[in-house]
């Protein structure tokens, strides 16, 4: 969280009541959204009502103990994050405090009251080198040079947005802490590496581009079927235990992004510890280094203060732009919007407002449209393009899809990810159902699998979407009449649309190959499914019954692919290709 | 301690009062009634001049002239490693004949939240010696897995035979004291006395007692004191876990009984309701009972957690179960169909799930194929399960020789695997093994999430053959 200067004007006020994480003070004299300190530990809040002389705080923290009479100091400053390098390889809590800097704080493995931290270390000293010279015109946005952050991410330092630019006077180059001038301007301003920006504002970009490259989530279901751009946003609902964290987490490993900013928003605190552990450990596929050095981990788990679940969401896509303005592809994965959904509505009912559908605020569908506008590929003010993804989850209560969380999400994201509970149970995952799920990006995303996976790609696809669609009209029939019953030509297609389902569309998330698995590899799944249906359909019009098709021992090899490394599986695939052939023309 | 005697409202558990000095919100209330009896409450909402009050015994006997005292700080547990082999009351008020409790500490029971950063991440496997568990939804030290019943099933012999039986097999080998046993925190919400003598009647029976500490609040006592009974439970076992050392496993039932006294709260304090009349916070409210288990790092104890709630009509989309399970590390359904079949215990594993699993299994930890396994009996019960349907309109004998295979695999499941009965203590080799057993009846080809070397290794040939005469 940002430090507000010993400069700003300070006015106190004192509690008038206190109800949860509502408190009422009067006698305050602060902005809408300004921070705030509450009772004598200095609990942080933030303004989130004014009428006459009351103003209502939400407070970050639990308020127990705190009595009517003690005092509210205002900072005169909205909620802001720090901005800076050293934001990286960290984990923060929903106000942008270091979970780790918190921990030798307190000194406890629990988190306390009314400590407050900066968001980036102020001591560190870090290599800046410049990329101006004196005398350069720069304005709100330039990048000023960069310095070394993670070995995977060079951190961009630039002018601030809301500055007026001018001409550079003075660069220095070397070793700063973060709040060290670094470049002076002629109008007087001192640039250091470190920036503030309140995180309920979008930050400014000067175009927003409809996107046409994919984010490579090597997960075949979706760069498969439901493929996401780089700059697009997805919502992943599903009831419990259909997989959506083991779905975000393999999308926070695998995906070609360069940056990724993970919020677990209300979420479990072991699932937010198995990503401490786990990240540090293992390398992202495309630069090979540790994932952590690209990665921000924001957690505010299911107990700690709801009004800092509210905020968390917003700190993420601020953090998340921030590294977009650098010039990078940045995915955001919000895990859960439900629980942000849910903490807006506690926090209205405390107030009082009228709600809305099942008790939610009536400015639900506002905010959540606001949040997913802020993704997009963008031309930044600097010039340099960048991207921001964003990927939330939604826990509809019971699994019903008809809630209003679900339903103002999907008026906004392109690309629908249906869990479905049926396929978790059976233990297909990951559990997208093929059927309910959709993406919108398809179209304007073919181009680029088409140059640069495989020239057939959308026309394969199509087959394989047109066979699974048939299996679930046929899947109709065999419920009522057996398998057997059906004609040969139907329970053929049973048997590829098998195929598809097992050796294609299900992946072992836990399987050091088979978790990510490259679009070359998915293509070429797909591919040798379809060569066994055209072999198979070619020896049923010879003759062969369908039960000695199903017999041959080639293609049940078709579900080991997946484990088989990448470099491997073309000739795998080619091996079990002419096995098929060769054994299923012997029938006839 | 100021004294007032200026309540102007009594509404349902509420009262409300008006005050001359700023009294802190969560600080604790004694009401003494013009009888001469005291109760006690919680300050619910604070303002200059008015606060809320919920009296945990109920407000009936209050009037105008009941003097309200505050004490000037929030409700805290006296903890002391003394209370293991008590009985409380639903406040934390000696039940039994024992000395007076001298307690080394009291802890405030609104726990604060573990720092992620903290945690360790549980992997130690717990042999609950319930295959259905422990085969396919383990459990491990310092999780949370409730269990998912309805009225009328045996829930209670399910939680009391993991009580007893539950054991961390690798430390018992290692240093052989005794340190894996857990100690047992048992909090009881609205449960019938009857319900409350059997739990009472095993622990003294198997000596479970000496290392329990039970919190009881019964049917006939009064609702809105269950919002704090789970808390003086869990901040009991706070201590005994991080400051003690010692494994804990804390057994909450019934938290029906507890989302009952939130909804009662609420509506008496006239808040806007959420889903089916329950408070909107109740997500929130939920994961600050649940979360309060774990592991941390470079501590010795752990928290276990096993919830039991039963779902209203069976429906697990209710809100109770439903907000559960969005925090729980999985559940374990305890079927009505399979109770009725005489299967005990009734754990239907299909929709049962242990998060957790994954990591708490496989070499060095259970077995290598243990994973394996239970994949290939998950898909191959539910594919048993799913033609059964279709067996109901065309008959068997329409079915092919495969199909008829998995509808017998998924029949012996239940009555050689799950069913064992709530005296029998499986270790996990013995669970694997019936697992290997009932595998063995499929043909090899359709074993296909079994790596194939662990089929070399275990599968039975010869066990089609012997199952033969038998099947008729």
């Amino acid at each position: 969280m940002s430090q507000a200067t010993e400069s700003d004007v300070r006015e106190d006020g004192v509690i008038e009541s206190v109800s949860g994480p509502v408190v009422t003070a009067v006698d305050l004299d602060a902005r809408m959204n300004d921070v705030v300190y509450v009772g004598h530990e200095g609990l942080m809040g933030e303004v989130i009502e004014i009428e006459g002389n009351v103003t209502t705080i939400q407070v970050y923290e639990e308020t127990s103990d705190v009595a009517p009479g003690e005092p509210v100091e205002s900072t005169g400053q909205p909620l802001s994050v720090d901005l800076g390098p050293g934001m990286l390889d960290t984990i923060y809590d929903g106000v942008q405090r270091p979970l780790d800097v918190l921990e030798t704080k307190m000194d406890s493995a629990f988190l306390d009251r009314g400590v407050d931290a900066p968001g980036i270390d102020l001591e560190r000293t870090w290599e800046f080198e410049p990329e101006v010279e004196e005398g350069d015109e720069v304005s709100a946005g330039d990048i000023l040079g960069s310095v070394p952050e993670t070995e995977s991410i060079d951190h961009k330092v630039m002018v601030p947005p809301d500055s007026d630019g001018g001409e550079v006077v003075s660069v220095e180059s070397g070793n700063f802490a973060v709040d060290e001038t670094v470049v002076e301007l002629d109008t007087g301003e001192e640039i250091a590496m470190r920036q503030e920006w309140p995180v309920r504002k979008k930050r400014p970009a000067a175009e927003k581009f409809t996107p046409t490259t994919p984010l490579v989530s090597g997960q075949r279901i979706l760069d498969g079927l439901f493929p996401i751009a780089k700059g697009g946003t997805a919502a992943i609902p599903g009831p419990f235990g259909s997989g959506k964290t083991v779905t975000q987490q393999s999308l926070a490993k695998f995906a070609d992004a360069d940056i990724v900013v993970y919020i677990g928003c209300g979420e479990r605190g072991n699932e937010m510890t198995e990503v401490i552990d786990d990240f540090p450990e293992l390398p992202d596929p495309q630069t090979g280094n540790p994932l952590m050095a690209r990665t921000c981990l924001i957690a505010n788990t299911s107990n700690m203060p709801v009004a800092a679940r509210e905020s968390c969401i917003y700190t993420g896509i601020t953090i998340a732009e921030y590294y977009r303005d650098m010039g990078y592809d940045v995915a955001l994965m919000a895990d859960s919007t439900s629980r942000w959904a849910e903490a807006m509505r506690e926090i209205s009912s405390r107030l009082e407002e009228m709600p809305g559908e099942e008790g939610y605020p009536a400015y639900l569908s506002a905010r959540l449209s606001e949040f997913y506008e802020r993704a997009g590929y963008y031309r930044n003010t600097n010039g340099t393009e960048g991207s921001v993804t964003a990927i939330g989850a939604v826990s509809p209560p019971g699994g019903d899809f008809s809630e209003p969380v679900t339903q103002n999400t999907l008026r906004i994201v392109k690309a629908f990810w249906a869990l479905d509970a049926d396929l978790a149970e059976r233990r297909h995952f990951p559990a997208i159902n093929w059927n309910d799920s959709y993406s919108l990006y398809r179209d304007q995303l073919d181009h680029w699998f088409e140059d640069n996976v495989a020239e057939d790609w959308s026309e394969l696809r199509q087959w394989g979407i047109d066979t699974l669609d048939e299996e679930d009209e046929l899947q109709e029939i065999v419920q009522l009449v057996g398998k057997d019953a059906l004609p040969e030509d139907q329970q053929l297609t049973l048997e590829v649309a098998r195929y598809l389902r097992e050796a294609w569309l299900q992946q072992n998330g836990l399987h050091d190959v088979d978790r990510y698995s490259p679009p070359e590899k998915t293509y070429r799944i797909l591919e040798g499914i379809k060569t066994f249906h055209d072999e198979a359909f070619d020896a049923l019009d010879a003759g062969v019954p369908v039960d000695e098709i199903q017999s041959i021992d080639a293609a049940p090899q078709l579900a080991r692919i997946g484990t088989t490394p990448d470099d491997e599986a073309d000739e795998f695939v080619s091996e079990i290709e002419s096995k098929m052939a060769e054994q299923l023309r012997e029938l006839y | 301690m100021k004294e007032y005697k200026t309540i102007t409202e009594v509404s349902g558990p509420l009262v409300f009062a008006e005050v001359d000095e700023p009294v802190g919100y969560d600080e604790i209330v004694e009401i003494e009634t013009p009888s001469g009896e005291t109760k006690r409450g919680q300050v619910l909402e604070t303002s200059d001049g008015l606060v809320s009050i919920q009296v945990f015994e109920g407000t009936s006997g209050i009037d105008r002239n009941a003097s309200v005292r505050f004490i000037g700080e929030t409700l805290k547990m006296p903890v002391t490693e003394d209370l293991l082999g008590r009985v409380l009351d639903g406040s934390g008020r000696p039940l039994d004949d024992g000395p007076d409790i001298v307690p080394e500490e009291r802890r405030e029971i609104v726990g604060a939240a573990i720092n992620p950063y903290s945690r360790e991440y549980p992997e130690e496997f717990i042999q609950t010696g319930v295959s259905g568990i422990d085969g396919m939804n383990t459990l491990v030290r310092g999780q949370k897995l409730p269990i998912f019943s309805s009225s009328g099933l045996p829930h209670n012999d399910l939680a009391l035979q993991i009580a007893r039986q539950a054991t961390v097999p690798e430390e018992e080998e290692g240093d052989g004291d005794g340190g894996s046993e857990f100690a047992v925190i048992f909090g009881a919400m609205g449960i019938t006395q009857e319900e409350a003598n059997e739990f009472m009647d095993d622990f003294e029976r198997t000596g479970a007692l000496e290392r329990s500490v039970v919190f009881m609040n019964l049917a006939d006592d009064p609702a809105v004191e269950r919002t704090v009974t789970p808390r003086l439970a869990l901040t009991t076992a706070e201590y005994l876990a991080f400051d003690k050392g010692y494994h804990v496993l804390v057994i909450l039932t019934d938290m029906t009984n507890y989302c009952e006294a939130l909804r009662e709260i609420g509506a008496a304090r006239e808040e806007v309701p959420g889903r089916r009349g329950y408070p909107g916070y109740m997500y929130t409210d939920l994961a600050q009972i649940y979360e309060r288990a774990g592991r941390i790092k470079d501590q010795e104890g752990s928290i276990t957690q096993i919830p039991i709630l039963t779902m209203p009509s069976n429906d697990i989309t209710h809100p109770i179960p439903d907000l559960t399970g969005y925090i729980t590390e999985g559940q374990i359904i305890v079927d009505p169909d399979l109770n009725s079949q005489g299967v005990k215990p009734p754990i239907n594993v299909l929709p049962s799930l242990s998060r957790l699993m994954d990591d708490g299994i496989g070499e060095g930890l259970t077995r290598g194929d243990h994973a394996d396994v239970s994949d290939q009996l998950y898909a191959a019960y539910a594919e048993g399960d799913s033609l059964r349907d279709l067996v109901n309109i065309v008959g068997r004998e329409a079915l092919s020789e495969r199909d008829n295979k998995f509808l017998d695999f998924a029949d012996r499941f239940e009555n050689e695997f799950v069913e064992q009965g709530f005296g029998t203590d499986r270790n996990i080799e013995e669970t694997l093994t019936i697992g290997w057993d009932l595998l063995s009846m499929l043909p090899k080809d359709a074993l296909n999430r079994i790596d194939e070397e662990f089929i070399e290794e275990y599968y039975v040939e010869d066990e089609q053959a012997i199952e033969a005469p038998a099947d008729d």
